[in-house]
């Protein structure tokens, strides 16, 4: 068996195998692709405004009807069945700042464990000011 | 009748996959023992392509190219269609691979009347390149499910590709390219006789294929969402020979075993379909092979081993003889 041109042929399949192979190796290379996600839910507050399946999948949705709504709109105050929702009593405002972070006040724990495990650049924070865990 | 034969292959993949996203066990044949599969076909199937056609020897080469060939110092050689050098080819072969040059010579030859016209057609070299630089930048945009860290060029490629910030998630500009050029290239061969006469399943079900990737990834993406945290844990596994728990498993959506199964149906149909010419363009004859018949001998490689008698060797067994008829030779001695 003779193989034409064999060095730049092989050296082709080398370059194939190296690009479709990238990911597994870069995997093996890193301890880090056994890391998992670690969010820390809040401890004190048990309820979100929506179910869990529902903000695991959708909260960006959400957030950005919130936005609409509060932008555009000037609707500020999340209706569920014509009743205004309260949190401790008071109304709730569609407001990542002052509904959302209020529980949710570590971004490095929470948001950032899936956004960077999947490289999602959300620009939440191009206007919003990142709470640095004391936010309350 | 070859775009209804794909239309029933696909069918039966996408119901199979359907199935495997309901069907535990099936799920589970699905996602841990097809995705190794696949990817064994892919990689051996292309490497034994390749050296087969490594094998078929190049007895000359082509001449016939799009431009003047090296000729006298006051005639311009077109360096890059017809090169004689080592770097005239491989420029040529990267406009080829990079930008499909030869497509974008591409004719289009109707009925105007009742004359024949040929007339410049751009479209299709438009929406190939559209899509193949599409899907490429799709490929390399999934390495953010495919490793973990995750390669820096990956948030390059989104930053550039959702540029415009438009919707939430942000749409992607190749996300719409991808889907516009495959369209284009399926709709051609229906609605195109000329292009449908020569059109076979295996032009059609590869098309059908990467639509249903495409289309499946757009849904995930846009409208039914899935626990994509679950779909990076589940691909680094396989992509690390990590064990996948069953746990994990059920987290995976039916749409995401679609998309999956349909990705695992592409790496395995991909070493013995037309979709070879990923790696057949690299060997392209008219394009990677410098047209210097004239400076260099090129020796046919099955020439048979005949022994030779030189010109040289018969003039000097000869020479006498031939001196003595009076024909000239060119040594005297």
């Amino acid at each position: 068996m003779k193989l034409y041109d064999g060095w730049k042929i092989i050296l082709g399949l080398i370059v194939f195998f190296a690009f479709f192979s990238l990911p597994v190796w870069i995997n093996l290379s890193s301890a880090q692709s056994r890391v998992k996600p670690q969010l820390e839910y809040p401890k004190d507050s048990k309820q979100c405004v929506e179910n869990k399946d529902y903000m695991n999948h959708y909260h960006m949705n959400l957030l950005n009807f919130w936005r609409d709504s509060v932008v555009r709109m000037n609707y500020r105050y999340v209706v569920r069945n014509g009743v205004v929702l309260t949190h401790n009593g008071k109304p709730l405002e569609m407001s990542l700042t002052l509904a959302c972070l209020k529980c949710h006040n570590n971004k490095q724990k929470f948001c950032d464990q899936c956004h960077n495990y999947l490289d999602v650049k959300p620009y939440c924070w191009d206007c919003h000011i990142e709470p640095k865990g004391g936010l309350k | 009748m070859g775009l209804g034969i794909s239309f029933i292959y696909f069918a039966i993949i996408l119901f199979l996959a359907w199935i495997a996203g309901v069907l535990p066990f099936l799920k589970v044949f699905f996602t841990t023992v097809i995705p190794y599969v696949a990817l064994v076909v892919f990689i051996v199937g292309v490497i034994a392509r390749i050296i087969r056609w490594g094998r078929s020897p190049v007895p000359f080469r082509i001449t016939t190219t799009c431009g003047q060939e090296k000729s006298l110092p006051w005639i311009r050689q077109n360096k890059l269609d017809n090169p004689s050098s080592w770097l005239g080819t491989l420029g040529r072969m990267l406009l080829e691979i990079l930008f499909f040059r030869s497509l974008f010579r591409n004719t289009q030859a109707e009925f105007r009347g009742d004359r024949l016209v040929y007339s410049v057609d751009k479209w299709l070299w438009f929406f190939s390149l559209a899509f193949h630089w599409s899907f490429l930048i799709i490929f390399l945009r999934h390495f953010r499910f495919f490793t973990e860290p995750i390669p820096s060029f990956v948030t390059f490629l989104q930053n550039i590709d959702g540029f415009f910030q438009v919707g939430l998630p942000i749409i992607y500009i190749t996300n719409i390219l991808i889907v516009a050029g495959l369209l284009y290239l399926f709709l051609r061969r229906i609605f195109d006789s000329k292009v449908r006469i020569v059109s076979l399943p295996s032009d059609y079900f590869p098309l059908l294929l990467i639509l249903g990737i495409a289309a499946t990834g757009i849904l995930m993406r846009y409208f039914f969402k899935t626990d994509l945290v679950a779909v990076k844990e589940f691909t680094v596994a396989i992509l690390s020979f990590q064990s996948v728990s069953g746990d994990l498993i059920n987290k995976l959506s039916p749409l995401f075993v679609i998309h999956f199964t349909f990705v695992c149906t592409l790496l395995i149909y991909f070493p013995m379909s037309k979709l070879m010419h990923l790696g057949g363009v690299f060997l392209s004859p008219t394009r990677n092979l410098a047209n210097n018949n004239r400076m260099k001998r090129h020796i046919n490689p099955w020439n048979y081993d005949v022994p030779v008698h030189t010109y040289e060797e018969y003039e000097d067994e000869f020479r006498d003889k031939m001196k003595a008829a009076g024909i000239p030779v060119e040594k005297e001695v």
